[in-house]
């Protein structure tokens, strides 16, 4: 199993991806993954290393012709949205490494 | 706990507010108000929401508003108000928005335990729809008080 670095990405990585990044934690926890969440900003996302992407349907332009999964968040506080749209994904990418 | 971030000069019910820049403005006055950041801070704020587009509109009907530390943070600190009638942000999934939320952190990590609290709180429908219905900042602290008994 490969530990996935998960970035989530806002305007300033303060403030709403921190709280998807709560959503996420614990959705991870639920379902027994072990991957590392981090936050970034508008300005620095791209320059970090990471294996998938969390973020609003604005901040997602930023990664447009990106090799790297972009999962795009409506409802930030919802698990069911996080797990529907990134669970699969979460896990086949963990067991490729 | 979150009633400590939540004393009642940080919290008002059925704002009317004719645009989501109003709305931003009367939230963050509470936090001026309380001497939490300066008016700097929420103009920057509002400058965010043009720059970078409505995504601090986090969940239906709910948004974040918030700047950098250094565009004039104070304190750790939080307001609360909700919008009545519901105020449009341009998000076009998550709009209109009645909760709205203005927060202004100090650096880059020490308002996190504020912000957990108060995801754990709104991930809890319950709560959500507890914020719409509350009239007084006083029922919403017993509300939070009685919430955290039973933690």
């Amino acid at each position: 199993m490969k530990k996935l670095k998960i970035m989530l990405v806002c305007g300033f990585g303060l403030g709403s991806s921190m709280i998807l990044k709560m959503t996420l934690d614990k959705v991870l926890k639920n379902n027994a993954i072990n991957a590392e969440t981090f936050c970034s900003d508008e300005a620095t996302a791209r320059g970090q290393f990471f294996d998938i992407v969390f973020t609003s349907e604005e901040m997602s332009k930023l990664f447009h012709g990106s090799d790297k999964p972009v999962i795009v968040i409506k409802n930030f506080l919802s698990s069911a949205e996080l797990e529907e749209k990134g669970l699969e994904i979460i896990r086949k990418l963990s067991q490729e490494g | 706990m979150l009633r400590d971030y939540l004393q009642p000069e940080l919290i008002r019910f059925h704002v009317k507010a004719q645009d989501w820049q109003t709305a931003i403005y009367l939230g963050g006055e509470l936090l001026v108000n309380q001497q939490i950041c300066t008016q700097k801070y929420i103009d920057a704020c509002i400058q965010a929401s043009y720059d970078l587009g409505p995504y601090m509109v986090i969940s239906p009907g709910i948004a974040l508003a918030h700047s950098r530390p250094e565009n004039g943070a104070l304190q750790i600190g939080m307001s609360i108000i909700t919008l009545d009638p519901a105020v449009n942000f341009g998000n076009k999934n998550n709009d209109p928005v009645g909760l709205l939320i203005t927060f202004c952190g100090i650096d880059h990590n020490s308002h996190i335990g504020m912000l957990q609290e108060l995801a754990t709180f709104l991930m809890d429908e319950r709560n959500q729809q507890f914020l719409f219905k509350v009239n007084t900042a006083e029922e919403l602290i017993t509300y939070l008080q009685d919430s955290e008994r039973k933690m």
